[in-house]
């Protein structure tokens, strides 16, 4: 009997297991679930003013999420994403506010810088064959110094929306009459798109995969892997500077020094969504669903009473969550 | 006969401590399938990856189609048709069967990958060798044996004109054997030229033309295969005796008593309802291929992995093994197929890894008593004839098997009962290995008692005074080793669900 009632325990725990494997849709019905509960516990949540907040906060998530998918496609991990977003939006501002460079030029270095820092993660990671944990660490160290001194230690802005050059906002949010409308949203589906598509039926994408899924397999087949796993990191970089505009377009003030802990909510959405820190498996759609369940996680819980400390707690409890998820699936594959 | 299409001459290649290839010669014909055999060691497998440039050899030439050449790595070897088929493989889990056989060379349309093309090619390739599978379905989710087709089909679609095959019937099931034997010899009707290597005799038979023996690294001789006898191959291979014969029968008495007995062990999907007893002064052989859940039952009995359910029995007492340490106080010891993994600390002295598992004895007080550790260390140094210049010596700086002595040394200080050795003599030369040997039928003179996994057939049966056969996580079967044969065991080991 006893043994009956064992060998039944690992059935549901099988049938758990392959759930999560269709984890995508858990995913969303835990979204869906975690908004009506907010609505419910809070009458000021449910309001256009919320959606707008969620969907303000969602652009820059987005794009550093997008981008670490790619290196934790290749088995890796950045976590220079979040303090170098930051960085490079700082040095873009400096760009246009102290010296008055156009808002045009601003960005495009915030992107370059982004690329340079992704190159250097790359150049670490794919041929000095550090941890990427540690040279990424250390990269992020170094993007968080960067970001004070060439600011001089000050706060700044980009220029305001009303400002005669403050046309960039609206790539992000347009005012229509007296309501305000989620344009980024238009940016945030073209990058899920472009970037699915890079990922599943290109070169690029393919061997980020292989690699990920056993590099030797992949070298041994003739793939340039030292390339490939370099780009991995070029396209996290990319999408760090993108991240670094859609923050300056959301954000009134950007403070030297700030930006540390972004990554996690950014890997945390990667890993909710099925991307394995293991390499191999995951998808951008997964990423994006994973960065909206933190999106509203992130905005519901101050309506509820949990202000900052509790949300970095909570946030934490989340990854160790589907960090083991993660290793439950990547077992029961092995 | 067909002509020379490859021609390997004077190849010379040493690694640190061991001359792997000394002078060896190679001759490979097209339309014929070339058996390239010798006991594990003998350079089979090096010889083949400096053929395709995974290796740079030291001295020697290769001529391929009549001009020399030398490889710089595997890919530019197969777009020049050399190409080889793993004996591990070498796939990408997480891709489609199509994508893992069109890796590095993807059919484009523009600049998107042709998904839809490459699962008509593989399809294709599928069909002109008559397997069946579908290329859309994901490599990990595969059965060894299918993703062994994968990876020949693979090495065709390469459009190559040399195919190795290395030990490419490790892990089939004998109908999986039957399949891939019908494609090498399509193959060879296509003036494809191949090597073969192999342990077993009656698929050497079966399938080759010619017998290239290989032994320690050096080149003794070839043979026709239909002209020569089975017992002619083994003695080129063999050469000098330094083997006992195989045990013709048991040593233990049938009324020994029962030292570890294991109830319906169940870990994961490599272990389901295991069973067997273990008798005291016995060695007991745990055979199988590669995958059939021998290491994974030996760990889970050892407390290494979790197991979901079972019960053990230690002379006639039931215990409870949640842990390594609950199994080292039970008096087993374990010995890893993995050494350098698990089995020693190669950075640390012979007298630091003797003494690590016994912590306790050596203490006096809070220090490590240094003097007492060296003491026990030379015992066992000599006991085992380690050949070591000092007790002080880093193990990395010691041969295969003498390390492997060291992690002996280790379990002995525990004065462990039940000795599991797995996989006791992988990656040792022939002279340490019959030292091992040796070591261990005095080991159960003592009144120990050993379970010896073991992937070399010749070993389970000069070995074992008792035979389990495992396959795919199952016991499929238990033989006295007075009816144990080759063909018995691999009968029972490819006794698949």
């Amino acid at each position: 009997m006893a043994d009956n009632k064992k060998k039944s325990n690992a059935l549901t725990n099988n049938a758990l297991v392959k759930k999560i494997g269709g984890q995508q849709l858990v995913v969303i019905l835990v979204m869906i679930a975690l908004f009506i509960f907010f609505c419910v516990a809070s009458e000021s949540f449910g309001q256009y003013s919320t959606i707008v907040s969620i969907m303000d906060f969602s652009y820059y998530v987005t794009f550093i999420a997008i981008g670490v998918t790619f290196a934790l496609m290749t088995g890796g991990n950045d976590l220079s994403i979040g303090t170098g977003m930051v960085c490079y939006s700082l040095i873009g501002g400096f760009l246009i506010s102290k010296l008055g460079l156009p808002v045009g030029v601003g960005m495009i270095v915030t992107i370059l810088c982004g690329m340079l820092m992704g190159t250097l993660n790359g150049f670490l990671v794919a041929v000095l064959e550090l941890p990427p944990f540690i040279a990424t660490l250390c990269t992020m160290m170094i993007v968080r110094g960067l970001g004070s001194i060439i600011t001089g230690g000050v706060s700044l802005s980009w220029p305001a929306a009303d400002a005669a050059n403050g046309w960039f906002r609206s790539f992000f949010k347009m005012t229509v009459g007296n309501t305000k409308v989620p344009v980024g949203v238009v940016w945030i589906i073209l990058a899920v798109i472009i970037m699915s598509i890079i990922l599943t039926k290109t070169k690029p994408g393919r061997y980020i995969i292989a690699i990920g899924s056993n590099k030797e397999a992949a070298r041994l087949s003739g793939v340039n892997v030292i390339k490939w796993h370099m780009l991995a990191y070029i396209i996290c970089g990319f999408f760090t500077g993108l991240a670094g505009i859609a923050y300056a377009g959301t954000f009134q003030t950007l403070t030297p020094g700030t930006g540390a802990g972004l990554e996690l909510d950014a890997i945390c959405a990667a890993i909710i969504g099925g991307t394995s820190m293991y390499g191999g498996q995951g998808t951008i759609v997964g990423t994006l669903i994973g960065v909206f369940l933190m999106c509203i996680l992130k905005t519901g819980l101050p309506y509820i009473g949990l202000q900052a400390n509790w949300q970095q707690i909570i946030i934490g409890m989340v990854l160790i969550l589907a960090v083991l998820m993660d290793v439950l699936r990547t077992k029961k594959r092995a | 006969m067909g002509e020379v299409i490859l021609t390997m001459k004077g190849i010379d290649k040493s690694f640190p401590g061991v001359h792997a290839l000394d002078h060896v010669d190679l001759e490979i014909r097209k339309g014929e399938v070339l058996a390239l055999m010798g006991e594990n060691g003998a350079g089979k497998s090096t010889l083949m990856k400096v053929l395709t440039g995974i290796y740079k050899k030291d001295e020697g030439t290769i001529t391929y189609e009549g001009k020399e050449v030398e490889f710089e790595n595997p890919s530019a070897a197969q777009d020049a048709g050399v190409v080889i088929v793993h004996q591990e493989l070498n796939m990408l889990s997480h891709l489609t069967v199509a994508q893992n056989i069109f890796i590095g060379r993807e059919i484009m349309k523009g600049k998107l990958i042709d998904d839809e093309k490459m699962n008509e090619e593989a399809k294709k390739l599928f069909d002109k060798l008559n397997i069946e599978i579908d290329p859309k379905e994901i490599m990990g989710n595969l059965t060894v044996g299918k993703q062994q087709m994968c990876e020949i089909a693979k090495a065709i679609s390469h459009d190559a004109k040399v195919i190795i095959f290395d030990e490419p019937s490790a892990a089939l099931t004998e109908a999986e054997i039957e399949e891939l034997f019908k494609i090498i010899r399509d193959l060879r009707d296509k003036q494809i030229g191949m090597v073969y290597i192999s342990h077993r005799m009656d698929e050497i038979k079966a399938i080759t033309d010619r017998v290239t023996v290989m032994r320690d690294g050096t080149y003794v001789g070839t043979l026709i295969t239909k002209d020569s006898t089975k017992d002619d191959i083994i003695n080129m291979m063999v050469g000098r005796v330094i083997y006992e014969d195989p045990k013709t029968e048991s040593a233990v008495p049938k009324d020994a008593p029962v030292v570890l007995k294991v109830e319906n062990l169940n870990a994961g999907k490599m272990v389901r309802n295991v069973s067997f007893e273990l008798r005291k002064g016995e060695i007991l052989g745990f055979s199988g291929l590669m995958g059939a859940g021998r290491t994974e039952t030996m760990r889970a009995l050892f407390g290494a992995d979790e197991k979901d359910s079972g019960d053990v029995y230690i002379n006639g007492k039931k215990v409870d093994i949640k842990c390594p340490q609950d199994a080292v106080k039970e008096g087993i010891g374990y010995l890893s197929e993995d050494r350098k993994r698990y089995g020693i600390v190669v950075a640390k002295s012979v007298a630091e890894n003797t003494s690590m598992a016994t912590m306790e004895n050596f203490m006096n007080g809070l220090f490590i008593n240094k003097k007492k550790e060296e003491e026990v260390s030379w015992q066992h140094v000599k006991a085992l004839k380690t050949k070591t210049p000092t007790v002080e010596t880093e193990v990395v700086n010691l041969s295969g098997g003498n390390q492997q002595k060291v992690v002996i040394a280790k379990w002995l200080t525990r004065d462990c009962d039940i000795l599991i050795f797995d996989e006791p003599t992988r990656g040792i030369d022939v002279g340490a290995k019959s030292e091992i040997y040796t070591l261990m039928n005095e080991l159960v003179a003592q009144g120990k008692s050993i379970i010896m996994v073991s992937s070399e057939m010749t070993e389970v049966l000069r070995m074992s005074d008792r035979v389990i056969v495992m396959c795919e996580g199952r016991k499929t079967g238990e033989l006295d080793i007075s009816e144990a044969t080759q063909e018995s065991i691999m009968h029972l080991a490819t006794q698949r669900d």
